[in-house]
């Protein structure tokens, strides 16, 4: 296990990244780079192929083809999570129902056994306040709204003290004012921790919000990848039609 | 079933390795034991009870019919011990605890927990496997004991009760304890450890195989439940066959 003094966001390279369900070909040969510390956005319509890119970078998934490197080393390397903390928030949360928000919380430093019982209480305690959770320990996820249970799964990864953390839609099914408060810890995990973030969403506001870069994704393939500015410019009709599409009701 | 054999053998073997671990995960392991154990307990005490007394009743009137009254005992001790106990209470725990394992990491399968702990670097055959599997192994024997036991006893009241046999019970526990030899407990409880790693292993393979929502994991406890069964079937024709052999 890194030594917690490692702070230092991680670097993470995607090469060339195929993956097909049956004959749905979801991953068409993205390839992209997160620089260490950097806030990199992956938007796109739903179904686009966003969270499956996210779930081959943690390695949840085995691409077919292509590489994530993280560091350097191939995501699957033995003992790379040894060295490298990683966190990923999952859209349901998928806080684990059968234990307390304080032992989900506490999960991975006990599993680990990384700190005696008291300090772990403590470190909880501490992590739910910064996610505004404070005396939520005894309470049952099933207790929770959507969005507390965001905010605890991001108490729980911030307990990882993690070099690199995904986001995947974590402003979902949360109403404005939540969702700003997600996107606010988002950038303050960022600056405390100078963790690198990827953040997969569909929201125009979060992404522009807080990301360093962005890469705009639809059918398996980026359309633009850029600073938030220049893919607001990009030429591709997809992406103008993404960002600009808005409601309008009938006159 | 038999296209997960594969599977279900590199689960087990895996969750061998993970052994030592054990002692680590000790809280874990007595919830399940408290779970197998307590939890079944008075299922198995009506059980075993009504099985011993049935036996008795079918084969008791035949047997004093023939002028066998005195082998009773034996018998049904016999019959209880090497082959009904384990095998039924099998299917009871089967029905109960495999199908709550199946549904139970098949709804974390589902709603991404065991994803969740994947990314934390929680192995989940450590943290949910090992756990169930070794309680099982465990609690499983020691629920059948208790049934060889209460069953016996279902089986001398129900000789000394019925008026077509009317075997004592000291007359029919005299027998049991003549004919009845460690050996023929030791057989039960040798193919009751083989079951228990059988439901406890097909239980969280189905469970972590679930796929889909709330339909996937009916899906999965149905399978749990009727693998478990089948294999526990089959393989208790061909352990007795070999626990006979080497028993010789």
């Amino acid at each position: 296990m890194s030594t917690p003094a490692n702070q230092q966001g991680v670097r993470v390279e995607v090469r060339d990244l195929r993956k097909k369900f049956g004959d749905h070909e979801v991953l068409r040969g993205v390839s992209f780079t997160v620089e260490r510390g950097e806030i990199f956005v992956l938007m796109g319509p739903s179904g686009s192929g966003k969270s499956v890119l996210l779930k081959h970078i943690i390695g949840l998934e085995e691409a077919d083809g292509g590489e994530m490197l993280i560091e350097g080393h191939s995501i699957h390397a033995e003992g790379l999570r040894d060295r490298y903390r990683m966190a990923m928030v999952f859209q349901s949360g998928a806080l684990l129902n059968s234990l307390t928000v304080g032992e989900n919380v506490g999960l991975y430093l006990r599993e680990h056994r990384l700190k005696p019982e008291a300090e772990i209480r403590r470190v909880v305690a501490e992590k739910l306040a910064i996610v505004g959770l404070t005396g939520a320990e005894e309470k049952n996820p099933a207790e929770l709204s959507g969005g507390m249970k965001k905010r605890v799964a991001i108490a729980r990864a911030l307990v990882i003290e993690p070099q690199l953390v995904l986001y995947d839609e974590p402003t979902s099914e949360l109403d404005p004012l939540i969702a700003i408060t997600i996107g606010q810890e988002i950038l303050a995990l960022r600056d405390g921790t100078h963790a690198t973030s990827l953040v997969v969403t569909h929201d125009r506001d979060l992404a522009f919000g807080i990301a360093d870069r962005i890469a705009m994704i639809a059918d398996g393939e980026i359309l633009a990848l850029g600073r938030p500015e220049e893919v607001r410019r990009s030429p591709h009709p997809l992406v103008q039609r993404f960002l600009t599409a808005d409601f309008k009701p009938k006159p | 079933m038999f296209r997960d054999i594969g599977g279900l053998v590199l689960l087990f073997w895996r969750t061998l390795q993970a052994l030592p671990l054990t002692f680590r995960h000790r809280r874990k392991l007595l919830e399940q034991f408290y779970e197998i154990g307590m939890g079944s307990l008075l299922m198995v005490c009506i059980l075993s009870v009504f099985i011993g007394g049935v036996l008795a009743l079918e084969i008791g009137p035949v047997m004093v019919e023939r002028g066998l009254a005195n082998f009773l005992g034996g018998i049904v001790g016999l019959g209880l011990c090497r082959e009904l106990a384990p095998t039924l209470m099998a299917v009871l725990i089967a029905g109960r605890i495999g199908a709550a394992m199946a549904a139970e990491i098949g709804s974390m399968t589902v709603y991404q927990e065991i994803d969740a702990l994947r990314t934390m670097n929680i192995n989940p055959i450590h943290y949910l496997v090992l756990p169930r599997l070794t309680a099982i192994a465990v609690g499983l024997p020691m629920l059948v004991v208790f049934a060889d036991l209460v069953g016996w006893m279902g089986g001398a009241v129900v000789c000394s009760t019925n008026q077509q046999i009317a075997v004592g019970m000291q007359s029919f526990l005299a027998n049991l304890r003549d004919t009845v030899e460690l050996k023929d407990l030791a057989h039960g409880l040798v193919k009751t450890f083989v079951f228990a790693l059988v439901i406890g292993t097909v239980s969280c393979h189905q469970g972590l195989a679930t796929i889909g929502g709330p339909r996937g994991i009916g899906r999965s406890v149905t399978k749990a439940v009727v693998n478990s069964i089948v294999l526990i079937l089959i393989l208790d024709y061909f352990l007795t066959h070999l626990l006979v052999q080497i028993e010789k």
